[in-house]
């Protein structure tokens, strides 16, 4: 179960670039949800998402997962915890490593690392077999390096990886957005099939209000680093992309401007 | 060139070849443009000298020397990771105080080791005709160990997280790896093979010099940079071993350009070769490239 009370965040306080990007953001998601977060640029996604990784640690306020506090946790202590892809399908992975090196990094995640070997015949068995169930060729690639995969590939190896040790939440950063439609495509039907069978609790920050419905039990918007609307259930069912764009235009007091958020 | 001359070029190529796998482990393994080893070339060979003038163990002094390295190493990363100071600047800044440090270490600008006991001598003996076949000998033995050890280790849980590091940063802290200390650890490992370096480099020279660390970043970054050209790969025992056969075939080109009587170079011209060997090996890449493009002529 994830906790964050009344998250403040601010950058570059007391200089003429303040940016205030958090502010009182408070949200609370219990085991196994799985949670879409949709808000215009600047409303604090990427923040309140790195900021549950511990990339970024917040001003003030609180944050909890499965009871235990995490607000001024360093972000490799709290791998144990959370597992994310990133949206750039560069930053997830190590280019210049091997598939199987990478998924290596990745198995000990939240582990002890020791001078033992990081490969050895089992662990390959266990990723030719995860590679596998992708269907994409590459449980046959173990050794090739990492940037000779294209972004779509990479993606799909980043969100295996997350799911090779267990967590108690997985963050996947507009992890969709780089990629052409037909393998963003892909890349949601694996995340939703990785979610399930891990039963994972899941933050999905998406630019789309479609995939933001269509995917996951609760959709979440964020405006001025504040939660502004919150719906789950059968009322979330019924929901079409206008209501959701009437209700993101009203919190906006304008008229929508982002062709991304329209059409996606 | 005599078959001695050879052997002299293979000694020093030897033991630069122990600075190369350092300056790989900064430069190439960590992403950490270091020039500590300027300074850590010479603490090593300054401990040693001292140790040893002092009747301690040659190999002690040794082990002593590769420890101050490592605490050199160490002090430069932590100027960078914890200090913020540019990874270029905190380098410096260490080499410095090292040049003072080396000194005082000494007692004075240099320490002359003739006839003092050395990890070689007992091999030696009394016959000092066979030095120049023992020396060598022993010197890559010791670089198959270190090469080998280096193999093992970044094969290793830690060893791959170290490379992490150095690879995406940000990644190998999504996947739960202490990233700063990992950056400690790689430099004390990098400069205490700098200055185990230094350690023998006195042994074999017969002193230690506060100036002997000039220009020891530019040698070592040239033989990664000619192994690279000569063997180019990803694969981390192929890099090692194209690593230290880069630091020998430095010392050979040396040795040849010095010893052809006829180019008409001296001893005082080192850096200048040195410069343009370094400067050839990092176009040489590019130069092949456009070669191979060529012929056809279609792109």
């Amino acid at each position: 179960m994830l906790r964050a009370d009344n998250l403040f965040k601010t950058f570059n306080p007391g200089t003429p670039i303040e940016n205030p990007v958090l502010r009182g953001l408070s949200l609370q998601i219990d085991s196994g949800q799985f949670v879409t977060v949709i808000g215009s640029n600047g409303a604090g996604k990427s923040t309140f998402l790195n900021a549950l990784a511990g990339d970024v640690i917040v001003d003030s306020g609180s944050l909890h997962i499965d009871g235990k506090d995490v607000t001024r946790t360093p972000g490799w202590q709290r791998a144990a915890l959370v597992a994310r892809v990133f949206q750039d399908p560069m930053a997830g992975t190590c280019e210049n490593l091997s598939i199987e090196e990478n998924m290596a990094l990745a198995y000990y995640r939240g582990r002890k690392r020791g001078f033992g070997p990081a490969l050895n015949r089992g662990l390959r068995e266990l990723f030719r077999d995860k590679l596998a169930t992708l269907k994409l060729g590459l449980e046959n690639r173990l050794p090739d390096r990492m940037g000779l995969l294209s972004g779509g590939q990479r993606q799909a190896v980043s969100l295996l990886m997350a799911s090779l040790q267990p967590s108690r939440i997985l963050l996947l950063d507009e992890h969709t957005a780089a990629l052409d439609p037909k393998t963003a495509a892909f890349v949601l039907e694996l995340t939703d099939r990785i979610v399930h069978e891990n039963q994972l609790t899941a933050l999905m920050v998406t630019h789309s209000m479609r995939q933001a419905l269509d995917h996951g039990h609760r959709t979440v918007m964020l405006h001025q680093g504040r939660v502004v609307l919150d719906v789950a259930g059968e009322e979330r069912g019924r929901m079409q992309v206008t209501d959701l764009l009437a209700m993101f235009e009203k919190t906006r007091g304008e008229a929508i401007d982002d062709d991304a958020l329209l059409l996606g | 060139m005599t078959l001695i001359a050879f052997m002299g070029a293979m000694e020093i190529g030897l033991i630069f070849a122990l600075v190369a796998l350092g300056v790989l482990i900064s430069f190439r393994i960590l992403d950490f443009p270091d020039l500590t080893a300027d300074g850590s070339f010479p603490l090593g060979g300054a401990v040693a000298a001292t140790l040893i003038a002092g009747g301690h163990d040659p190999w002690l002094a040794c082990g002593v020397a590769a420890l101050a390295g490592a605490a050199s190493g160490w002090l430069t990363a932590w100027l960078n990771v914890r200090l913020g100071i540019l990874q270029l600047l905190a380098s410096i800044l260490v080499m410095i105080a090292l040049y003072s440090i080396n000194l005082r270490i000494m007692g004075a600008p240099n320490m002359p080791l003739i006839g003092s006991p050395t990890i070689f001598s007992p091999f030696i003996g009394e016959n000092f005709d066979i030095a120049w076949q023992v020396q060598p000998a022993m010197l890559a033995a010791l670089i198959v160990v270190a090469k080998l050890g280096l193999d093992v280790f970044f094969a290793s849980q830690a060893g791959l997280a170290m490379r992490a590091t150095g690879a995406n940063a940000r990644m190998a802290r999504a996947q739960g790896i202490a990233t700063e200390r990992m950056v400690l650890a790689g430099m004390a490992l990098s400069n205490a093979l700098i200055a185990l370096a230094g350690a023998l480099y006195v042994q074999t020279q017969g002193g230690a010099d506060v100036s002997m660390g000039v220009g020891t970043i530019v040698v070592g970054l040239a033989a990664v940079i000619i192994g690279e050209t000569l063997l180019p790969s990803r694969t981390l025992w192929v890099i090692t071993l194209a690593t230290v056969l880069g630091a020998l075939l430095y010392r050979l080109l040396i040795a040849l350009a010095l010893n052809a009587d006829f180019i008409g170079l001296q001893a005082q011209d080192l850096n200048l070769i040195t410069a343009l060997l370094v400067g050839f090996a990092l176009v040489l890449p590019k130069l092949k490239a456009k070669l191979a493009r060529k012929p056809g002529g279609t792109r």
